[in-house]
């Protein structure tokens, strides 16, 4: 048994490792007593679910996992806060319910999903998570226990959604899921030679279909920079779709780290050529499993193994409409100039800013990139951000690691607005992460 | 099924309740704390759509309630037919060591009060010709540790008595399973590191559905507990002397 007061390590899904005085609670309201933040399936890539120091205690909600009620006439669903995505869709696809915004996996908690006001392949349409919720019931830094909605507490409500946990532990979270035709997409899809087609391939879609999103090439410069497949999706109609509901599909584990030169820029080069040619030149169209639609690196568990134990970072920006078609370009230009190897690559052009207080999307084009964690990828960070600060555009506390303080200052008009519901709500700063104190100033003792 | 779980608002039960649940059978939960059951009832009515759900008032540290708290499920389910035990108390050993009250309450939870909770279960279920008592052991009651010299001397009593259950009742047609669960990651156990082979409660829980689909008597869970223990079981005292597990 490890001594509690040398703390027992956690990870962020980069492979950050933080030491704290971590407790797994099957009760929240009991356990986030005292506690400096919660965290539930340490999805986040960076720092953010990782404590500050050794002395603070980090509760773990996954084992709080109850449904608390669920209304199937108007879709609201109450659960605990470590209540997981995957559960949800086993549950409830099936029975013509989903969630009316996913991430890109679905091995998140919903209180997770809340502290990072997620976004996924419907931005364009319902935009983050937290547009959908009803009700929370947070612990306070003081201990208080308090309810917040739209209606009732709506500046704590505000800055919880995507505040990243900072402004109380989530304890129950209530939301209206989404009545769905089938529980089966169908989509289409096809190759774009270039970032300028996709970006129009993108603003043509959004009109037409719920879900869009592209996986684009980071390598490859010149004439073929940002190639990739464009993806478009709906639910599948009663009619289109089989008459199963979706098996369960078979997991593969990845067993253990790979060595971290498996991954260099010819092993990231040819996976980026074998991904854009096994698709063809020829659009597709089709029914398929909501989780190859969704969730497709999710078939490989723990595949963040595969960047080998110096672990890997995601830097994941979004780029306003105003700074033009030409902005995506540039920052591409940029990015392969770095030669960091990345596999594989996300563009999604976002809908409106959602309610959150630090909510990440905006209108514009997102793009997220996982970048091996080598001795100048936090000076390609940082360099990015120059570009993306220039540019009026913001990255994703979730998938951070490397951003300084001042530079997601200068990103940030917002903070003044967060800082000061923090102000109002945990004056002392009881609450905080790693993140916290790299980014945000919180101190530690 | 009409299936009584007795402890499932946590854990490995709460798993096991869900999964029997969704599978199609009726249950009721039985726990010593009414809101806990309340928010475990809730979840279990959501899973799926149609089916049973009961609760009812049972603490193990409260023999005199057994009775009342089967009756009442009884009542509910219409007679039931397969009977659950996850409850039990836990501490480290030190605790045990330095609370003797404490101890004290773990001895008579965990054997005498189960005991007297299955033979009450056995009765009912022999009464109706039979029927599946599934009971949480654990590993610790395979051999004396160290680190389980309390607990793990109340879970091998447990472990006697429901093995020569099932030599005299299972002609009978009562079912016995004894369940020995390995280091599984709940809230009992939070704060101890997990040692290799670990387990998650869904695990184990679709390895009891499965003994209580077949009546297997015994099952280790995860499986490869059953190689550790053997193991164990080989190694000569002086050798149990020097480890630490």
């Amino acid at each position: 048994m490890a001594e509690p007061s040398k703390g027992l390590p956690v990870e962020g899904w980069g492979r950050m490792v933080g030491v704290g005085q971590i407790v797994a609670s099957d009760d929240l309201e009991r356990d986030t007593k005292g506690a400096a933040l919660s965290r539930g399936l340490g999805r986040s890539y960076g720092d953010s679910s990782l404590p500050a120091v050794v002395g603070d205690k980090v509760v773990q909600t996954p084992l709080a996992d109850r449904i608390l009620s669920f209304d199937t006439v108007t879709g609201l669903l109450k659960v605990e806060a470590g209540f997981c995505l995957d559960e949800l869709n086993r549950l409830f696809l099936h029975r013509r319910w989903f969630t009316p915004v996913t991430p890109g996996t679905k091995f998140v908690t919903v209180g997770g999903m809340v502290a990072s006001d997620v976004h996924g392949k419907n931005h364009h349409r319902n935009g983050c998570f937290g547009e959908h919720l009803t009700w929370m019931k947070l612990r306070l830094a003081n201990d208080e226990i308090v309810e917040c909605s739209p209606y009732a507490n709506t500046d704590l409500f505000d800055a919880t959604i995507g505040g990243m946990g900072l402004t109380g532990h989530i304890l129950e979270v209530e939301f209206r899921m989404e009545r769905i035709s089938s529980p089966w997409i169908w989509m289409e899809s096809q190759q774009v030679p270039n970032i300028n087609a996709f970006l129009r391939g993108l603003k043509e879609a959004g009109p037409k279909w719920p879900m869009t999103m592209g996986w684009i090439d980071c390598v490859s410069k010149g004439k073929l920079m940002g190639r990739g497949i464009l993806m478009m999706g709906r639910w599948a109609t009663a009619a289109e779709a089989p008459k199963k509901s979706p098996p369960a599909k078979p997991k593969f584990t990845l067993p253990f780290d790979l060595p971290s030169w498996a991954l260099n820029s010819f092993t990231a080069r040819a996976f980026n050529e074998l991904y854009y040619r096994k698709h063809g030149s020829k659009p597709k169209c089709g029914v398929v499993h909501p989780d190859s639609f969704f969730y497709p690196l999710d078939a490989i568990h723990h595949w963040n193994r595969g960047y080998g134990k110096k672990g890997f970072t995601q830097y994941q920006c979004v780029l306003p409409e105003a700074a033009g078609l030409s902005a995506p370009r540039e920052f591409l230009e940029l990015l392969t100039g770095f030669g960091l190897a990345s596999p594989l690559c996300v563009i999604k052009d976002c809908g409106a800013q959602g309610r959150g207080l630090l909510s990440f999307p905006m209108p514009g084009t997102s793009i997220a990139v996982d970048l091996p964690v080598r001795s100048n990828t936090p000076a390609a960070v940082a360099e990015l951000n120059k570009f993306v600060i220039a540019k009026g555009g913001r990255m994703y506390l979730t998938k951070d690691n490397f951003t300084s303080a001042e530079d997601f200052r200068a990103m940030e008009p917002r903070m003044a607005a967060f800082d000061q519901a923090r102000n109002k709500w945990d004056p002392q700063r009881k609450l905080r992460s790693a993140q916290s104190v790299r980014m945000l100033g919180d101190v530690t003792p | 099924m009409k299936v009584v779980v007795f402890g499932g608002t946590k854990g490995m039960g709460r798993a096991v309740a869900r999964q029997l649940f969704e599978a199609g059978n009726d249950v009721v939960l039985l726990g010593r704390n009414q809101e806990e059951l309340d928010r475990s009832a809730a979840d279990l009515s959501a899973r799926r759509d149609g089916g049973k759900v009961a609760t009812f008032l049972c603490d193990l540290e409260q023999v005199e309630g057994f009775d009342a708290a089967l009756d009442a499920a009884d009542g509910a389910l219409g007679n039931f037919d397969t009977v659950v035990v996850t409850a039990g108390l836990f501490a480290t050993q030190d605790k045990l060591e330095a609370d003797p009250v404490f101890a004290h309450r773990v001895l008579l939870a965990n054997f005498t009060n189960t005991v007297m909770f299955c033979e009450n279960v056995r009765k009912r279920l022999l009464s109706r010709g039979g029927g599946t008592l599934c009971v949480f052991s654990s590993v610790a009651g395979d051999r004396g540790r160290k680190p389980v010299v309390i607990y793990g001397a109340t879970k091998a009593g447990l472990t006697h008595y429901l093995d020569s259950l099932d030599y005299k009742f299972r002609a009978a047609g009562l079912k016995t399973i004894c369940v020995k669960p390995g280091f599984v990651k709940t809230a009992m156990t939070a704060g101890l590191k997990p040692p290799p082979f670990a387990g998650e409660p869904e695990g184990v829980a679709r390895i009891v559905v499965r003994a209580i689909k077949k009546g297997t008597p015994q099952v280790y869970a995860p499986p490869m507990w059953r190689l550790i223990m053997m193991v164990i079981g080989m190694l000569p005292r002086f050798v149990m002397r020097r480890i630490g597990f």
